[in-house]
């Protein structure tokens, strides 16, 4: 027992000095990188909202923007936002869905599939711009309809439907296959298989897929410049499809960059607060009932 | 002696060019159970895997031979596999169930097959449970999630869900390996339980638990099936050299 005790060494004193200190650095490295950018993010965050927030009112929220005096607000521009936002998820979430499910399961495993999905990731990757581009095409060229709602919706949709097939695709894939064979096993088919085992299990992934593309979606500014203009109709709840569609976001970089108005900085500002805080409101709401699903499977 | 339940008759399964199962005929009485054993390898849960058509999800899985129930040929293209799934559940060796509520689970069988009506429905779910020993630890929170359970309850849950379709053979895929001795002793009195209705076919790793739950072992070696007899003439009096080593663990 004498030797246990003598010497300044204990048993387990560790005697792999440099591992433990690349093992302390890489953990203070890794603290230190993601404090920093939980920092950045609030201090962004605070930076925004502390412009705009306190000075926000409802009649700004609700009402018409002007193009020469003080005092414009952001009705319209706001309800396009939604409108557009509802439009093109319409469009991107079924169809997104349906084509990550082809993709996860029922595609061959082949070139031509192998090449489908290269191309589904490269269409994620492409710059939005090009998506307007191809909305002006489409709309403003062949179907002669100029700037409007349904232009800028439907090329919204179509920006966002790769993002929406990958992130299906890869969270159906991530079921676990005995999920899928015991629904087999019980008799059922393919589409009750997918339908009543595969989508709820899978509903997390895709719904951070949902709340994804609705961010973008909600945030996009240049398809919209684009295809939908940066102009509104002029008046509050226009349902009207063939209206000119600008929202928020474009609102925000119109008035930064080209209003004569004089209280610009100060319509951009809670435009911005308005703009981030509803964005935050997507991620938080979208989640409510994954959380009630995950606290009653506990 | 009972009728037989199903049979097999030549059945080959290979996997691309690599055979697993050669030419294997097996019958399985109904209200028996019938154990295969073997190492690792052997082909006995390919082998079980192909009586309800499993493999058919794996590509490049080629099965031939015959299986019969009654007078329908399992393989045959014009079966539909849908309705011989329900004839034939089957247990695996992980607890799956589905990530939803005890209730839900059961249910979710006999759903596919078109029962709606909630009374019935509330039967078939308290029928099963019942039948697979859970009842009484479930009945107050049937609402609740499957995933709660514990590993042995959740084996027993994915037994009662296969019994709720009303199939007519079991097949069990080494259905206690994952579990505690407890559990695993409960799922045994299940399996001597439930063979007054079905007939059920056992892949077991487990030689202590082929002896103690079946009637009629077969003891499979590299694809084949070396030995079929009563249980107790396998494990006391076996026929074959290669039977007795692997017994009495001199291999596997």
């Amino acid at each position: 027992m004498k030797s246990a005790t003598t010497g300044t060494r204990g048993m387990f004193t560790s005697d792999r000095g440099m591992n433990n200190f690349n093992n302390r650095m890489f953990t203070f490295f890794v603290w230190g990188i993601s404090a920093c950018i939980i920092l950045f993010i609030c201090a962004l965050l605070y930076l925004i909202l502390q412009k705009g927030l306190p000075s926000l009112t409802w009649d700004f929220i609700m009402g018409l923007p002007s193009e020469m005096e003080e005092g414009g607000g952001i009705g319209p521009a706001l309800f396009n936002s939604f409108y557009m936002l509802l439009i093109s998820l319409l469009i991107a979430v079924p169809l997104g869905m349906m084509a990550g499910i082809y993709l996860a399961e029922f595609a061959p495993e082949n070139k031509v599939i192998s090449f489908v999905r290269i191309c589904v990731e490269g269409l994620a990757s492409v710059p939005s711009i090009i998506f307007g581009l191809f909305g002006i095409a489409l709309f403003v060229e062949m179907f002669q309809v100029g700037l409007t709602i349904i232009g800028g919706a439907v090329s919204l949709a179509f920006l966002n439907l790769p993002v929406m097939t990958r992130v299906t695709e890869e969270a159906i894939r991530a079921v676990p296959q005995d999920m899928k064979q015991a629904s087999f096993a019980l008799g059922a088919t393919h589409l009750q298989t997918i339908r009543r085992a595969l989508i709820p299990t899978a509903v997390s992934g895709i719904v951070t897929g949902i709340c994804l593309v609705a961010g973008r979606a909600f945030g996009e500014s240049a398809v919209i410049i684009l295809t939908a203009g940066v102009t509104t109709s002029g008046e509050m709840w226009d349902f009207n499809l063939l209206s000119p569609g600008e929202t928020l976001a474009v609102h925000l970089w119109y008035v930064q960059s080209e209003a004569i108005v004089p209280d610009a900085v100060s319509i951009s500002d809670k435009s911005a607060a308005v703009l981030v805080f509803i964005i935050l409101m997507f991620n938080i709401l979208f989640r409510i009932p994954l959380w009630i699903k995950e606290r009653k499977s506990r | 002696m009972q009728p037989i339940a199903m049979s097999a008759k030549d059945l080959s399964v290979s996997y691309g060019d690599s055979p697993a199962v050669r030419k294997v005929s097996l019958d399985f009485a109904a209200k028996q159970v019938t154990a295969l054993i073997g190492p690792s390898g052997c082909g006995k849960s390919t082998f079980l895997r192909s009586l309800n058509r499993m493999n058919d999800l794996i590509p490049n899985c080629v099965v031939t031979g015959e299986i019969w129930i009654r007078d329908q040929d399992v393989n045959s293209p014009s079966t539909d596999v849908v309705s011989l799934r329900q004839k034939i559940g089957m247990v695996w060796q992980r607890p799956n169930p589905f990530h939803k509520s005890i209730y839900e689970n059961i249910a979710f069988g006999p759903r596919y097959h078109g029962v709606k009506n909630k009374k019935k429905l509330d039967e078939i779910v308290e029928e099963s449970l019942k039948k697979a020993a859970l009842w009484e630890e479930t009945k107050d929170r049937l609402h609740n999630s499957a995933l709660a359970l514990s590993g042995g309850q959740q084996q027993r849950l994915c037994i009662a869900r296969s019994i709720a379709v009303k199939p007519e053979l079991i097949l069990m895929d080494e259905p206690a390996s994952a579990l505690d001795p407890v559990s695993t002793s409960k799922i045994e009195e299940l399996i001597a339980e439930l063979k007054q209705d079905y007939c059920i076919v056992i892949v077991t790793h487990n030689m202590h638990q082929a002896a103690r739950v079946s009637d009629k072992t077969a003891f499979f070696l590299n694809g084949e099936v070396v030995e079929h007899d009563l249980t107790h003439n396998i494990f006391t009096n076996p026929q074959k050299p290669a039977t007795n080593d692997y017994i009495t663990g001199r291999f596997g």
